[in-house]
């Protein structure tokens, strides 16, 4: 009879995803790559972990570093054949962030994705009076808002 | 319906040469902008439209078959196998000058990208999805600057209707279809551009009108860059920028 060694077989996928829920954004470390929404499925094919991801915007240089991420977190639980997909349709969209995420996104100061296309109110004094200094921020993803009560300017993670 | 693979190429080449040629010359800007918020804007246009070539040569090459990557095609070859129109090549000019270009090129791919969405090509749909979500916005910038402007000071006026009189006669080539279009619309893969002119006329005509700048009523166009018959003089200067590190380091890698 073949022997099974318990820490020789491989993870469960569900293990997976807890693991890659503990790997953070490289551009907003407060919410991991599960809750950014790019893991888009963890498989076995065969004996290799096969883990498709999209990317957010098609430029965004932390495409490349996630892709990294993931391998490095991983390979350090011991997962050996790994492949990394680029799963490029359906397109990302903010729909795919999750309530952790925002509600992490929010406490950091980084005001989340609203269906209106503008912020709910200031992640700083909570004020709803707010107003959009550029559609660009600090990387792709985000937009230049600014508070009219407490003047702080802040980050808008815009919706697409 | 099966479509000749050298067609499809060509159709590939032109859509990612548009936004590598475009992408390099926004690029230009970094450091440059009048303010901060102008320059990081400018930036993250260039990496959008930097990172659509990626997926569109990385589709030119697949169909090639030649074992090529999406950086073969953009650092390897030498203007005359460029397929981008002219007005992409252009010097930037002017910060208007340069938002006016860019505003007459996000129109054309907010027109065409979502009629993309339903290729045949599955690979084309899926890169025309994401690209198309990121004309929106940057088509949204650029008609608001125009606007901005065209409708803001003496001096600005006068600089936005200048760089719309110089940039016009290069807006007919997008939509000046050939043979490679006729075979793309058969096959159901992209339409024929000239049946997008009547909606681009509408939306730039509204957004310019807006600006309070005037359409010159010459219909005369360059063409020659989609087709590859001739580029400017402009392109070669660029590519020697472009390209230098791979020419002088060939097969170097980060
Ligand atoms: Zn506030």
């Amino acid at each position: 009879m073949e022997r099974t060694v318990a820490n020789t077989s491989p993870a469960s996928v569900a293990q997976i995803w807890d693991w890659l829920d503990k790997v953070p954004d490289p551009e907003i470390p407060v919410i991991s790559l599960v809750d950014l929404g790019v893991i888009r499925d963890v498989a076995y094919d065969g004996d290799t972990l096969v883990v498709s991801v999209t990317p957010t915007y098609s430029g965004c240089p932390a495409t490349g570093i996630i892709n990294m991420d993931i391998e490095t977190a991983l390979r350090d639980h011991g997962v050996s054949k790994l492949e990394l997909r680029r799963k490029l349709a359906p397109a990302w969209t903010t729909d795919w962030l999750s309530d952790k995420g925002r509600a992490a996104m929010q406490e950091f100061g980084i005001a989340p994705p609203q269906p209106t296309g503008g912020p709910k109110k200031c992640p700083n004094c909570g004020s709803q009076h707010v107003e959009k200094l550029s559609q660009f921020g600090s990387t792709p993803c985000k937009a230049q808002w600014r508070c009219t009560a407490c003047l702080e300017p802040f980050d808008y993670f815009k919706c697409i | 319906m099966t479509v000749d693979k050298e067609m499809l190429a060509q159709f590939l080449l032109r859509m990612g040469d548009n936004t590598l040629v475009l992408g390099h010359r926004v690029s230009e800007w970094c450091g440059h902008a009048p303010i901060l918020e102008e320059d990081i804007a400018l930036a993250n246009t260039a990496l959008d439209l930097i990172g659509q070539t990626q997926l569109w040569l990385g589709h030119a090459a697949d169909v090639m078959g030649e074992g090529k990557s999406a950086d073969d095609l953009a650092f390897l070859r030498d203007v005359w196998d460029f397929r981008n129109v002219l007005l992409l090549e252009l010097p930037n000019g002017d910060f208007g000058q340069t938002l006016m270009r860019q505003f007459l090129f996000d129109a054309f791919q907010s027109i065409l990208l979502p009629r993309l969405m339903k290729s045949t090509d599955a690979e084309v749909a899926a890169i025309a999805a994401k690209a198309s979500k990121e004309a929106a916005y940057h088509v949204e910038r650029s008609a608001d600057t125009v606007v901005g402007l065209g409708d803001g000071t003496e001096e600005s006026h006068a600089r936005m209707q200048a760089a719309l009189e110089y940039l016009w006669p290069y807006v007919g080539e997008m939509f000046a279809s050939d043979e490679v279009d006729a075979a793309m619309a058969a096959a159901g893969i992209a339409p024929d551009p000239a049946t997008l002119r009547d909606e681009y006329d509408a939306l730039v005509g509204k957004v310019l009108a807006e600006a309070t700048l005037s359409i010159p009523s010459d219909g005369f166009a360059h063409k020659g860059g989609r087709s590859g018959k001739m580029h400017t003089e402009h392109l070669g200067h660029m590519l020697t920028q472009m390209q230098w590190l791979q020419r002088a380091y060939p097969g170097n890698t980060w």
